[in-house]
C-alpha cells in the first residue's frame, strides 16, 4: 500500500466538491463560483449523467416543471441565471386557488399588490440557465460529467495529524479526488448521506404523482395555479402558457397506473371530472360549510373571496404522461465534519405544497452565505462551526414546513365527516385571516 | 549553528513558560480541546486584522484580500492564526521557540499545497531573527503572547526592528485587573477549565496603559484599543467597550527609517528612544 503522502499528492485537492448535478447541486456550484470570496478557490461538480445541450428549447413543454417562489427567483438572479430563464420561457402566476372535493371550502392566495406569487418553470429551462452560468465560471468550477462517486473516505477528526485531513472520493472510473468540503446534493436516495451514516426519518406515501402536459379548451389569462384535494390525493393544474398547463396529480399507485394506461380521451375526462365533479359532497358538510361562511362574512366582510372556475382541459400532449412514486423524508443531521447535505438529500416533501425545489434553493442561499463569510475569514471551509449554523437555520425553517405538508397530506386523504369539517372550517378560516395566509 | 533557546537573560523567551506549552504541543488542532477558545478567537481577531489592513490599503485582490502582505506571527504555536492569514493571501512567517509547536504547525499545513507555499515556520525566538529580518515585515501579529514573555520592552524593540516603517503591529493579550484574575485565572483555569491550568500567571498580565506606554516610547503610535470578551456558554468571543479582561491593540511604527542602527544588539540598558515625531531625519 503506497505511503499516504504519495497517494495524497496524486489526487487533486478541491476546496468544495458538490456531488449531484441536478437543479440544486448545479445551482450551489454556480453560486459559489460567482462568489467574490471564492475567487481563487477550486470547486468541482460531479454529475452521473452526460452533459445536456440546451441550445434550443423544443416547442412542446416538458412534463417536469417546478413552481419557483419569488425568493428562489431572487437567488437565481443573484448570479445571472434568472435572466436566462426569462429569455427562454416561464409562466408567472398571480393567484393560487386551493379547494376541497368534499365541500365548498376554498382558499385563495394572492398578493395584495398583484405581484407575481410565483413562476412555473420547466426543469429543463432551469438546468439550461444553470449550465450557462457554470460555463461562465469554468475557470473556478470544474464539472465532471458521467462521473459517479462510488466511495468516500472520511477523515479522522482534525487533531490527528498523520493522515490526510481531507475527504477522499473515488469515482466509478477509478479517478480520485480530495476535498475540504463535500456537499451531498444527490437526491432523496443520497449516497453521500448513506455513506456518512446520517439517519433519516422517511415514509413512503401510498401515492404516485402523475404528470402530463395539457392543452386547455380555450385560451385564457392562465395566471392561476389550481389545486383540488380529492380523497385520493390532490390534483394540481399549473399554468405554462395561455393555452397549456402542467398536471401534477397525486393519487394511489393503482389509480396512477390506470391513468397512464387510459386512452387520451379517457384521461382528459378524468381530469375534468376531478376538477368539476361534486360527487364527494354531502349535504351535511355543504350546509355546515355554508353556515360557517355566512358567519365569517358577518365578522369580516372581505373574508370570502370570489370563486373562480378552473379551466377545462381538451387535450393531452402525447407521450407526456409519466408517473413517479412519492414519499417524505428528513435527515436527522444536515452536516458533519467536512460534509453538508442540501436539497432532497436532506429533505423530501410531497408536491402538494409546491415547495420541493424552493426548499433546496433556500438551503443554497443559507449555506452559500455561511461559506462566503467563512472564506472571507480565512476559515477552513469544512469546519463544523459554520456548517452547524447552516444546519440550525435550515432545520428550523424546513422541519415545520415538511411536517405541515405531511399533516396536510394526511388530513386531506379522508372522507370522514369530522375531519372534512375540520379542514373545511380550517381552510375557510385561514382564507379569512390575512396574517396566516401571508406566512404561507 | 546551535542556538541556545534557554537561559540568556537577554531573551524575551521564558523557559518556565515553554515547559507549560511543551505538554500541549499536540493538542493545537483539536477544535473542541484545550485550545478551543483560541480557535474561536479567530472569529474576531482575523476580521480585525483583515479589515484594519484593508482600510489602510487601496489594493484589493478578489478572493485574497491580504495578497502581497508579509506577516510575522510571533509565538505562532501550532499555526492557528497563521493558517487563516495565509488563506487570505498573506505570506506568513510563523515563529515559536518550541520545536514541537513548529513541528505540529508544519505538519498541519503540509496537506494544503496553497498554505504550504504561503506559510513558513521556524523554531526561533524573536531576537534570533532580528539580524536577518531588519525591516522585513509589513505586519506583526503577537496574539496571546506578550503575557508570556520575560522582557516586554525588549520584545517591543525587536518588533520595531523587524517591522517596515509604517508597518502594523497587532497585539491581543490580557489585562492585569481584579476582574481578569477572577475570570481569566480562577474561572477560566480552575473552575471551568477552558484554559489549561497554569497557563497564565496574573503577575505577567499587561495593562493596556503600560503596553501603550512601551509602544509609544519605542516608535509606535497606538491606533486602536478594543476590549474582548469570551462567553464560555456559547464558546464565542465578542468585542466590548471595557478592556478589563482581554483586549486587542493596533499600533503603527513611525515612518522615519532606522530608529536604531542594524548592528546593535538589543540591550536592557539602552536609554529611552525619543518618541517618533514626523519628519525626523537621519
Amino acid at each position: 500500500r503506497a505511503p499516504l503522502g504519495l497517494v495524497a499528492a496524486a489526487a487533486p485537492l478541491y476546496d468544495v466538491v458538490v456531488s449531484g448535478g441536478g437543479m440544486v447541486g448545479s445551482a450551489l456550484a454556480a453560486v459559489l463560483g460567482h462568489d467574490i470570496h471564492f475567487h481563487d478557490k477550486k470547486i468541482a461538480l460531479l454529475e452521473a449523467g452526460p452533459r445536456k445541450e440546451y441550445d434550443r428549447m423544443p416547442d412542446s413543454y416538458s412534463n417536469r416543471v417546478s413552481s419557483i417562489s419569488p425568493g428562489s427567483a431572487t437567488l437565481l438572479s443573484s448570479f445571472g441565471a434568472w435572466d436566462h430563464v426569462c429569455s427562454l420561457r416561464l409562466k408567472p402566476f398571480r393567484r393560487m386557488q386551493v379547494w376541497d372535493a368534499c365541500s365548498e371550502a376554498m382558499i385563495v392566495f394572492e398578493k395584495d399588490d398583484l405581484d407575481d406569487m410565483g413562476y412555473i418553470v420547466e426543469n429543463d429551462v432551469i438546468m439550461s440557465a444553470l449550465t450557462k452560468q457554470l460555463d461562465a465560471v469554468a475557470d473556478r468550477v470544474e464539472v465532471f460529467y458521467r462521473s459517479r462517486a462510488v466511495g468516500y473516505t472520511w477523515p479522522l477528526p482534525s487533531h490527528s495529524c498523520d493522515t490526510s485531513p481531507w475527504v477522499q472520493i473515488e469515482l466509478a472510473d477509478g479517478r480520485r479526488l480530495q476535498t475540504k468540503l463535500l456537499i451531498g446534493a444527490d437526491g432523496h436516495n443520497s449516497v453521500v448521506r448513506k455513506e456518512a451514516e446520517i439517519k433519516t426519518i422517511e415514509h413512503r406515501y401510498d401515492q404516485s404523482a402523475v404528470v402530463a402536459t395539457l392543452h386547455l379548451s380555450e385560451a385564457t389569462d392562465n395566471n392561476v395555479a389550481w389545486q383540488r384535494f380529492l380523497p385520493t390525493g390532490p390534483i394540481a393544474l399549473l399554468p405554462l402558457s395561455d393555452t397549456a398547463s402542467s398536471l401534477v396529480w397525486s393519487t394511489s399507485h393503482e389509480h396512477a397506473s390506470e391513468l397512464l394506461a387510459m386512452d387520451e380521451e379517457g384521461f382528459v375526462d378524468s381530469i375534468n371530472s376531478a376538477f368539476w365533479s361534486n360527487v364527494n359532497h354531502s349535504d351535511f358538510i355543504d350546509t355546515a360549510g355554508a353556515m360557517f361562511r355566512s358567519a365569517i362574512s358577518l365578522l369580516k366582510p372581505s373574508g370570502t373571496a370570489v370563486r373562480q372556475l378552473p379551466p377545462s382541459v381538451a387535450k393531452v400532449d402525447p407521450g407526456s404522461r409519466a408517473m413517479f412514486p412519492l414519499g417524505m423524508g428528513h435527515a436527522t443531521e444536515y452536516v458533519q465534519h467536512r460534509v453538508a447535505l442540501i436539497g432532497d438529500a436532506a429533505h423530501r416533501v410531497h408536491p402538494l405544497a409546491g415547495q420541493g425545489v424552493n426548499l433546496g434553493f433556500g438551503d443554497i442561499a443559507c449555506l452559500a452565505h455561511h461559506l462566503s463569510a467563512a472564506a472571507f475569514n480565512g476559515s477552513d471551509l469544512g469546519s463544523l462551526k459554520h456548517l452547524l449554523k447552516f444546519e440550525t437555520e435550515r432545520q428550523r425553517h424546513n422541519v415545520s414546513l415538511i411536517a405541515a405538508t405531511d399533516v396536510l397530506k394526511r388530513l386531506y386523504s379522508t372522507r370522514l365527516a369530522p375531519l372534512v369539517l375540520l379542514r373545511t372550517w380550517g381552510l375557510q378560516a385561514t382564507n379569512a385571516l390575512p396574517p396566516v395566509k401571508v406566512r404561507i | 549553528t546551535m542556538k541556545r533557546l534557554f537561559s540568556t537573560s537577554h531573551s524575551s523567551v521564558d523557559s518556565k513558560e515553554m515547559r507549560k506549552f511543551q505538554l500541549l504541543a499536540h493538542k493545537w488542532w483539536d477544535e473542541e480541546g484545550e485550545y478551543s477558545a483560541l480557535h474561536s478567537m479567530n472569529d474576531i481577531r482575523v476580521p480585525f486584522i483583515r479589515d484594519t489592513l484593508l482600510n489602510m490599503s487601496s489594493n484589493y485582490h478578489l478572493g485574497t484580500p491580504l495578497s502581497g502582505v508579509k506577516i510575522l506571527d510571533v509565538g505562532c504555536g501550532g499555526g492557528l492564526l497563521s493558517e487563516p492569514l495565509g488563506r487570505l493571501g498573506a505570506s506568513v512567517t510563523g515563529i515559536d521557540p518550541l520545536e514541537d509547536n513548529i513541528r505540529t504547525a508544519d505538519q498541519h499545513k503540509s496537506f494544503d499545497p496553497v498554505l504550504a507555499k504561503r506559510i513558513q515556520y521556524k523554531s526561533s525566538s524573536l531576537e534570533e531573527i532580528v539580524e536577518e529580518c531588519m525591516e522585513t515585515f509589513d505586519v506583526i501579529v503577537a496574539s496571546e503572547v506578550v503575557e508570556h514573555v520575560a522582557d516586554l520592552e525588549m520584545f517591543i524593540k525587536c518588533c520595531s526592528q523587524v517591522l517596515k516603517p509604517e508597518g502594523s503591529l497587532f497585539i491581543t493579550t490580557i489585562n492585569k485587573t481584579q476582574l481578569s484574575y477572577v475570570l481569566g485565572i480562577v474561572v477560566a483555569e480552575k473552575m471551568i477549565g477552558i484554559v489549561p491550568e497554569g497557563t497564565h500567571e496574573w503577575e505577567k498580565f499587561v495593562p493596556p496603559e503600560e503596553l501603550e506606554h512601551i509602544l509609544e516610547s519605542n516608535g509606535f503610535t497606538v491606533k486602536s484599543v478594543n476590549g474582548m470578551l469570551y462567553n464560555p456558554l456559547s464558546g464565542s468571543w465578542s468585542w466590548m467597550e471595557s478592556t478589563s479582561v482581554n483586549y486587542a491593540m493596533h499600533a503603527v511604527k513611525s515612518g522615519a527609517r532606522g530608529q536604531s542602527s542594524p548592528g546593535d544588539a538589543p540591550s536592557e540598558t539602552e536609554g529611552e528612544q525619543p518618541s517618533a515625531t514626523a519628519g525626523t531625519t537621519m
